[in-house]
């Protein structure tokens, strides 16, 4: 028998065990997906949450319930790769031997990598929402909020789901209104880029939209610690940020584990090569999600994209064929903008999100960098969809891991991918 | 884009006033562009310079500032000290390599 190791069951690693289920001999081959943790979370909810918008039923569910026959699940810590030995050791000594590897451990928040970031505001008047408990959290610290001064940050980039700071900016606006707070509050929005987003059209339409409700944008802002007790943000080049509620996007590290293995860049993230997703360093590793050094959105819906392509590269890999299916760094954000609208963004490698319609050219129903309230009900659709389709790695109609560019509208002089031509 | 002389030499620079063709850089116009930025380069800025050249060749990219300390070994302050203001922008421009995108 050969192995076929999945380490991480999230959603990149959860969707590749369920489609090499299916297209692998399993006579000849033993698939082997492990994870340390026994629940899948549903991370769009951890936006939601501290909103009462989802309960903590919207977003919990066991990770054995998607895995499907023919994949050995093991709960298990894994301690490290030996790439030369094709083995992975797990915590306790125990070694499993592999053929293939495929890397699927993610990100993480790292608060620990900012001076004072855990010191004694940590989940009091300092949050994130990037994790389960992190999420419930806030919810509590909202529920005692009186106003004052709400700061949201950006620690540093890469993050995972760049467009969630955003939301949680648009939807905190809403929810203070609602509940007879934003008179009261100065929301902030603290980030190290230049402009409110990575993409420039993009960054022009979301940064207007922060204007128009009163979010104050404070950018080039790299921070060098927290100051508990002055209660503020301070930079390396000495600008201050006070706060009265600060939700921050702690810098995002890949596993430690893959530091432990030798195998990560400066931030723990595996180098890869984008198209193909095989690891540079090793032929038989592959990576996949948020664990690759890939320069596309770390978001789910990459992740489901990548698997698509990265199944048809492992056959192709298994039969000594070359790796002819690419990626092109297709994701597709939903964006709440609060208020039951939302936007939708849709981009890769080589195009940033425009203006259009979406998935039908000219039709929609949905719009690009626009706001509907259909985007919203997409958004809100979609966690159905990931519980039910995507995890299972069953394709999802009429969106395909290539970008589409018909329905876009291309701005005059933007350059237009060679490839997506 | 636009055609500037520099010391004699003629580069192409981008909208955001970045070199868009790293042959026509060398350590003249460096120095030419740091005094723009009102910076006179010293051994300290030429460490920060290399490593970022050196970094580009390997992986088509201008470091981040993580990168510049775990790999580079140059402290966040001592860039900042450098180069004030942004000094991966100021210290990308100087090195006559494209405006950092920071990711996605």
């Amino acid at each position: 028998m050969k192995n076929l190791l999945i380490l991480g069951a999230g959603t990149a690693g959860t969707i590749m065990a369920n489609q090499m289920r299916r297209k692998l001999d399993l006579t000849k081959w033993q698939i082997t997906l492990l994870d340390k943790d026994p629940e899948h979370y549903y991370q769009p909810g951890f936006l939601f949450l501290p909103f009462g918008i989802y309960s903590e039923e919207d977003i919990v569910r066991p990770k054995r319930k998607f895995i499907g026959p023919g994949v050995t699940y093991l709960q298990v810590a894994v301690d490290r790769i030996d790439a030369d030995d094709n083995k992975v050791y797990l915590t306790g000594g125990d070694s499993l031997p592999y053929d293939v590897l495929v890397v699927a451990t993610g990100t993480a928040p790292t608060p620990e990598e900012t001076e004072g970031m855990t010191g004694s505001d940590w989940r009091k008047k300092v949050h994130e929402f990037y994790t389960f408990e992190g999420s419930r959290a806030l919810r509590s610290a909202l529920n005692g909020f009186q106003g004052g001064r709400l700061v949201i940050h950006i620690c540093e980039m890469p993050i995972k789901c760049p467009v969630a700071p955003l939301e949680f900016a648009f939807l905190a606006d809403a929810w203070l209104s609602e509940n007879g707070l934003r008179e009261k509050t100065a929301i902030t929005y603290v980030t190290p880029l230049s402009g409110a987003f990575t993409k420039p059209v993009a960054s022009k339409v979301l940064g207007r939209l922060l204007e128009e409700k009163r979010i104050k944008v404070v950018t080039d802002f790299n921070i060098a610690k927290v100051d508990n007790e002055a209660h503020k943000i301070v930079s390396w080049d000495d600008k201050e940020v006070p706060y009265d509620l600060l939700v921050t996007v702690p810098t995002n590290m890949g596993d430690p584990m893959i530091e432990r293995s030798g195998l990560g860049d400066e931030l723990n993230f595996v180098p890869t090569d984008k198209h193909t997703l095989q690891s540079k360093a090793h032929k038989n590793i592959f990576v996949i999600g948020d664990a690759t050094d890939a320069p596309t959105s770390k978001a789910g819906s990459v992740a489901h994209f990548e698997a698509e392509v990265l199944t048809e590269n492992l056959l192709a890999f298994i039969e000594g064929k070359p790796l002819e299916t690419r990626f092109d760094g297709h994701a597709n954000c939903f964006i709440e903008s609060g208020n039951g609208k939302g936007f939708l963004l849709d981009f890769n490698y080589d195009l940033e999100p425009v203006t259009g319609k979406f998935p039908v050219p000219g039709i929609g129903p949905m719009s690009l960098l626009d706001e509907s309230r259909l985007n919203h009900m997409g958004k809100m659709a979609f966690k159905w969809i990931y519980w039910h389709v995507l995890l299972q790695g069953l394709p999802i109609p009429m969106v395909g891991h290539k970008m589409s560019l018909a329905g876009k509208n291309i701005p005059k002089g933007m350059k237009v991918p060679a490839a997506a031509e | 884009m636009s055609d500037k002389t520099i010391n004699g030499t003629v580069v192409t620079l981008g909208e955001d006033g970045y070199m868009t063709d790293h042959s026509q850089w060398n350590r003249d116009i460096a120095a030419a562009l740091a005094s723009e930025e009102g910076i006179t380069l010293t051994e300290a800025h030429w460490k920060v310079l290399d490593f970022i050249a050196n970094d580009f060749v390997e992986k088509g990219v201008v470091p981040g500032m993580r990168r510049m300390n775990k790999v580079g070994g140059i402290p966040t302050k001592e860039l900042y000290a450098l180069f004030p203001d942004g000094p991966i922008k100021k210290a990308a421009k100087i090195a006559g390599y494209p405006k950092p995108a920071s990711c996605v």
